[in-house]
């Protein structure tokens, strides 16, 4: 799915990475829990999150995740959009709960990230 | 003395590279944490992912390194009271040598288990402190030593080979 049509389902305002938008993702993890995204996401996904702060942008660059949603209508101060500017994150904010995106973008067909079953 | 010296401002200036007669080259980084710096927290891991990045490393072995070095600066800046990290690659290994100075970890065996965690409330409303870093450090790592003193420090020697 291209961050375009999921910026569209979700009705959502792009904050960073304007130039990416015909990137794809094939599928996407959603969490307010870094330590989680670190210890289970094992793939480039779309990462959903009411998590603003910059630990956000950083778990992202490290696991090189291109792309993050930020749920219930939240906003990250402009140095952490600059911070994912800089590491050309596609970010945009969307005013559905983490539950409602998730929901819309699961029935139009974007499946759950591989987690590492332990 | 067990724990080797810390590192002083100057030293950590320097970037050390090294070749020897075989001609194999040896980046060595070393790098200070502070903590509760949680503003300037992951700039480390991202200089080392850089420089993963520069020397062409393999992309899968550079997100586990990314991973492993980010976990280890967040616990040096939750959970210490300042340490260091070290980082080592050459053709074959590339090794990160973490050392902070603190409590210390009363029972290791307890702390690798995951969902443990002594991380308080506000780390937590961060996004941390689920009790998943030291597991997954060791699940990323190719070789992972953990040693502690309680009082006095805890250091984490974690290897990733290259050819695996």
């Amino acid at each position: 799915m291209k961050l375009l049509e999921i910026k569209s389902l979700l009705d959502a305002e792009i904050l960073s990475g304007h130039q990416f938008l015909d990137r794809e993702v094939t599928n996407a993890f959603a969490a307010d829990l870094m330590s989680d995204v670190l210890a289970f996401v094992d793939d480039k996904t779309l990462l959903l999150t009411g998590l603003t702060n910059p630990h956000t942008i950083r778990t992202a660059e490290m696991m090189d995740i291109h792309s993050i949603v930020f749920v219930r209508g939240k906003r990250p101060d402009e140095e952490t959009i600059r911070m994912a500017e800089e590491n050309d994150i596609v970010t945009m904010t969307t005013r559905n709960i983490l539950f409602v995106a998730s929901g819309i973008l699961y029935s139009k067909g974007l499946s759950g990230a591989n987690i590492i079953h332990k | 003395m067990l724990l080797r010296e810390f590192y002083t401002p100057k030293d950590l200036a320097e970037q050390i590279s090294s070749t020897n007669s075989d001609g194999v080259v040896t980046i060595q980084r070393a790098y200070a944490v502070e903590k509760n710096d949680f503003k300037r927290a992951g700039e480390v891991s991202s200089q080392i992912k850089k420089i993963m990045k520069q020397v062409g490393v393999r992309p899968d072995i550079i997100r586990r390194v990314s991973v492993a070095a980010y976990e280890a600066e967040m616990n040096i800046i939750i959970h210490s009271d300042g340490g260091s990290i070290e980082f080592i690659l050459n053709p074959e290994i590339i090794e990160l040598v973490i050392l902070d100075r603190g409590p210390g970890i009363a029972d290791i065996q307890l702390a690798m288990k995951e969902g443990y965690s002594t991380a308080s409330k506000d780390v937590r409303e961060l996004g941390f402190g689920a009790g998943m870093g030291l597991p997954n450090m060791k699940r990323c790592s190719d070789e992972f030593v953990i040693e502690s003193e309680v009082g006095k420090f805890t250091k984490l020697q974690i290897i990733f080979h290259q050819s695996t």
